[in-house]
């Protein structure tokens, strides 16, 4: 799939459904910067400029959004924007209710990521995924964890310095422990298993260990992101 | 005994006249815990509606012709979160009052499946202090008055009385749905504004049928 040209429109377009006629312009000119190639409908307050939202125009945005084949991900600022966008899909034929789906995201987050995506040719669901997990945005980008999988031996191997001042110490251990049964994963640090509180305790990490986290098992990977990312923020304690 | 079309239009006209006049209390109650735009909003809505009912030529055949363009005009012109709320209210009471009468049984139908419309679309339940707390309790006498052998003027005059108990019940409550939820325990000692205009219109359906 190649990102679409300036002659191109993305086949996913998307709905900016707000209270307020400049929050909706706003939002689509936010997310256009980053998305040209994307068909982005604002929707704000009602007709007669109050604040509100407009039942009619926003069947008319779902209309021009989906015009051409294309399917849409809608964004919605508050509750009677959610109410209002679904009494429209409620009496909108079948053909167009199939092409629609309402973003359970952040408006703004929400708006970028999706356009973003949109641009990059991505499809339905893949464009709705993108608004969806906005609003996990900050806390998925200041870990930055990618854990890697060697093909080889399917074993997900993180390294991180532990920055607790205290060290690896009774509470961060039974964090560990209590954070990592519910993955089906088996998890080890510097070799020791990190399901036991005890044996994490006698590894005397302290402030600065090198920690060797590897995991194997079908939530390997997750098991790793949520570890890495604990250690990361001091297990709460920095 | 039954209701009928001119019954329905009457409810309509008498629900535009009441929320009318009650347009500044709404504003005012909405404006204690939520955006302070119900009274307006539906005061516009129901003016629309009566506007639509000027225009046609000839009355509507069956009750839900009536409730059907009183759903589709709150809707694209309330402007807030009462217009869907309302709108599929009236939406699925039309959709089961397809007859120029309604018994008391046809009454309790009409009654159940708006409160289902309401609840569907804010994904409410009674405890809220939304309008279901207005609505449950009034779909709830109706069935009890309808099964006592009452006509569909008692059912809805019973549906009315508990509405308003209902409403009541709302001032102590918190809100953990809609815009007055942001307000979370502030909201408590506030009559909910939507459970004050169900118990409003839910009282005109009332006087309709006894007049």
């Amino acid at each position: 799939m190649s990102a679409p040209g300036t002659r191109d429109v993305a086949r996913v377009a998307l709905v900016l459904v707000s209270h307020s006629h400049d929050l909706a312009a706003g939002a689509v000119e936010l997310a256009g910067q980053m998305a040209p190639g994307v068909l982005l409908v604002p929707v704000g307050g009602t007709p007669d400029g109050q604040l509100g939202t407009d039942f009619d125009g926003i069947e008319r945005a779902f209309a021009q959004a989906t015009a051409d084949g294309r399917s849409a991900v809608v964004l919605m600022d508050l509750g009677s924007a959610v109410l209002t966008a679904e009494s429209v899909l409620d009496l909108a034929d079948e053909d167009l209710v199939a092409r629609v789906r309402l973003a359970d995201a952040p408006f703004v987050e929400g708006a970028v990521a999706a356009a973003v995506t949109a641009h990059g040719g991505a499809d339905l669901d893949a464009v709705l995924a993108a608004a969806e997990g906005a609003g996990r945005m900050y806390p998925v980008e200041k870990s930055d964890v990618v854990p890697t999988t060697l093909p080889d031996d399917g074993v997900v191997r993180e390294t991180r310095t532990l920055l607790n001042p205290m060290g690896l110490h009774a509470r961060p251990a039974a964090v560990i422990s209590r954070m990592l049964a519910s993955y089906d994963a088996k998890v080890t640090v510097n070799g020791v298993s990190a399901a036991s509180v005890l044996a994490l305790m006698k590894l005397g990490a302290t402030q600065g260990t090198e920690l060797r986290i590897e995991a194997e098992g079908p939530q390997a990977e997750e098991a790793v992101k949520v570890f890495v990312t604990e250690v990361e923020r001091g297990f709460g304690e920095i | 005994m039954s209701v009928d079309v001119a019954w329905a239009i009457d409810w309509v006209r008498r629900s535009a006249q009441t929320i009318s006049e009650h347009r500044d209390e709404l504003v005012e109650l909405d404006r204690q815990i939520g955006d302070g735009d119900h009274g307006e909003n539906l005061d516009r809505g129901f003016r629309a509606v009566v506007a639509k009912l000027d225009a046609l030529e000839e009355p509507p055949a069956e009750i839900g012709d009536v409730l059907k363009l009183v759903a589709t005009t709150l809707m694209s012109t309330v402007g807030g979160a009462a217009g869907p709320l309302y709108g599929t209210a009236y939406l699925r009471a039309a959709k089961v009052t397809g007859a120029a009468e309604l018994d008391s049984a046809g009454v309790v139908a009409l009654l159940e499946a708006a409160l289902e419309g309401i609840v569907a679309r804010g994904k409410a339940t009674t405890g809220e202090k939304t309008m279901v707390d207005a609505w449950s309790p009034a779909a709830e006498a109706a069935v009890a008055a309808a099964d006592a052998g009452g006509s569909p003027a008692d059912v809805l005059a019973a549906a009315a009385k508990a509405a308003a108990v209902g409403a009541e019940s709302t001032v102590p409550l918190a809100a953990t749905k809609g815009r007055a939820s942001y307000l979370g325990e502030r909201s408590v000692g506030h009559l909910d504004p939507g459970a004050r205009s169900s118990e409003l219109l839910l009282a005109d359906a009332a006087a309709a049928a006894a007049a």
